[in-house]
């Protein structure tokens, strides 16, 4: 192992150098079958149990292509706005590596199905950026590694891997862009916004789950520095698999003050490949960056070119969903919410939810209540994106009928909440099975409100000189007696009316 | 005159992890640079206006529908692994080259 290496403070990497970045994102189609094959794409199976002989790349293997999986990279072009290929055909991009069984890897290279496009987006401030698309082309996922033994190599003997071929074969479509540039020190923010930008059209073309932390969106991230510019680009490092916004932003931001450090000792900057680590936020050295000759690619000759015919590009554009980008600020202006509050929800990953739960009935005030509230402090504690949480927008908007409808207060609310998320059925059920329900039955509050009053006598003749303070006393008591299912604001009612009379 | 280097023929196989002996090396640039010549010959001959082929049939957009068929069990896909361990192929680590 090296020395850790030195960093030059980002604030003053960005003021004397000028970052560019590239970035290609690989997504995983959710289709049902893999691309070539027949084999099913579950996630989560037991290790090689979604093979068939071409997966495992046995000899004399034939691949029949998905058509379904080319229909989402064709729409994946469109909705970036690039040009669809009149004819292109997939390639062989031959290397030895063990979750390859084929020893290559069907791709494609010099003719990608979609190329020359451009996006939109804006960053959390409202900042528009453009991003040109270089191309986006089909290829299959590889097998999963797992490393066991000696990380550095001293017991040669125990080092070996394991490897499940459950994912090799499974359709991606990788996303490249041209190299951006004049985004300066904001280059970290603009490529997390990027690749967040294309998770949430990933889900809204419904080509992909788009699960981060499934490795369904995965992001190699470019970065080089040059001195202005208007100086020729520097050279490059590309950092593997950074699988998250979070990380995708300190990646690049921890490359460009480790390349700043270089450049300034006078070095050139190695191309090569780099990892990136979560837990420390830094990247370590790779291999050095192969020559694209050295993957021999050449055609397929397996498979037959694709042709799109316009018709069918032009019938799968008219399928292309409202933008993410748009779809927000109709819903921000739909729902009445301020900046802040929209980009809270946006962050947390509740438009969708939220808007499943005013359809379903809520007001859009109290569905972000309920999801950015506490379904969000549930999410973090439980460590799991909000969506997988055991709950439905539908199920919410019922909650909420229930506090609207005068049966639950806040606090009743949140049982059943909790009795929801713990698999006890809907909130109706839930409410029902633990006796959960406002209690506005007169007799029942005027009997505890005489109780909680005969157990503090001295309060009946404060509240009588006119001071109101300790009525909040007693209904403290009452509600602690009813187990909080008191309705307060009655409850308030009887207890001045009970003082008045006496 | 030769075109195809030993230099050359060592790369390729190292690329394509075949192990060749010097004298291999020494066989396979001559026999590598009769291939070439045929086929600049082949280039000689083909004009602009002829595409490179690379699919001898005339047949694009052949595609299956995206049905799930009956995978492999776990013990028929490792019943060729020369090792199998926890329900995975084993294989010896390949070090410098973590993907």
């Amino acid at each position: 192992m090296s020395a850790a290496p030195d960093l030059v403070p980002f604030d003053d990497a960005v003021r004397r150098y000028d970052p560019v970045i590239g970035i290609e994102v690989h997504v995983e189609l959710g289709t049902a079958s893999k691309m070539f094959d027949g084999a099913p794409t579950e996630f989560g199976a037991p290790p090689n149990s979604q093979t068939t002989p071409v997966s495992l790349g046995l000899p004399g293997v034939l691949p029949a292509l998905n058509g379904k999986a080319v229909e989402s990279a064709i729409r994946i072009g469109l909705a970036l706005n690039c040009q669809i290929a009149e004819l292109c055909r997939f390639a062989r991009k031959n290397y030895f590596y063990p979750d390859v069984p084929k020893n290559f890897q069907t791709s494609q290279y010099d003719e990608p199905i979609a190329f020359e496009g451009l996006v939109e987006l804006e960053l959390t401030d409202g900042t528009p950026v453009r991003v040109e698309i270089e191309r986006a082309h089909m290829e299959e996922d590889a097998g999963k590694n797992t490393h066991i033994g000696g990380t550095d190599g001293r017991i040669h003997g125990a080092d070996y891997s394991l490897v499940d071929y459950n994912r090799a074969g499974i359709p991606l479509v990788e996303i490249v862009t041209k190299p951006i540039t004049g985004v300066g020190e904001r280059a970290p923010e603009v490529a997390a916004a990027y690749v967040r930008y294309l998770r949430d059209l990933f889900r809204a073309l419904g080509v992909s789950e788009a699960r981060m932390e499934r490795g369904n969106v995965r992001a190699d991230v470019n970065v080089s520095l040059r001195p202005t510019p208007d100086a020729p680009l520097g050279t490059r490092t590309e950092t593997k698999n950074v699988n998250s916004f979070r990380s995708v932003e300190r990646a690049v931001r921890y490359e460009i003050s480790r390349q700043a450090a270089v450049l300034d000792s006078g070095q050139p900057v190695t191309q090569e490949t780099r990892h990136f680590h979560e837990d420390t936020g830094t990247t370590s050295s790779g291999r050095l960056k192969s020559d694209a000759e050295d993957y021999r690619y050449f055609p397929e000759p397996d498979l037959v070119p694709v042709a799109p015919s316009r018709a069918w590009v032009d019938e799968l554009r008219g399928t292309l969903p409202e933008m993410p980008a748009l779809r927000r600020k109709r819903l921000q202006a739909d729902w009445g919410f301020t900046d802040p509050e929209m980009r809270d929800v946006v962050n947390a990953g509740a438009v969708e939810l939220i808007e499943a739960t005013v359809v379903a009935g809520a007001s859009p005030a109290a569905a972000r209540k309920w999801w950015m509230g506490e379904l969000a402090r549930t999410a973090k504690s439980d460590e799991v994106d909000l969506e997988a949480l055991a709950i439905t927008p539908a199920q919410i908007a019922e909650l909420q009928g229930l506090v609207d409808s005068g049966r639950l207060n806040d606090k009743l609310a949140r049982q059943v909440l909790a009795g929801v998320l713990a698999g006890e059925g809907s909130p109706e059920e839930v409410a029902s099975a633990r006796g959960l329900e406002v209690v506005s039955d007169d007799g029942a509050l005027e009997s505890a409100v005489d109780e909680a009053l005969a157990a503090q006598p001295d309060v009946v003749a404060k509240i009588r000189s006119g001071n109101l303070g300790p009525v909040g006393a007693i209904i403290g008591a009452v509600m602690k007696a009813t187990r909080g299912q008191a309705d307060a604001g009655r409850v308030r009612e009887i207890v001045l009316a009970r003082v008045a009379q006496d | 005159m030769s075109t195809i280097s030993r230099e050359e023929v060592a790369r390729l196989a190292g690329l394509a992890r075949i192990d060749l002996t010097d004298s291999e090396l020494t066989r396979l640039a001559g026999e590598l640079d009769v291939i070439v010549e045929s086929v600049a010959r082949v280039g000689e001959v083909a004009t602009d206006d002829v595409p490179a082929t690379s699919h001898p049939i005339p047949m694009t957009n052949v595609f299956r529908d995206d049905v799930v068929e009956t995978p492999l069990t776990v013990e028929e896909a490792l019943s060729g692994a020369p090792e199998a361990l926890e329900g995975r192929f084993a294989v010896p680590q390949i070090l410098g080259e973590e993907a």
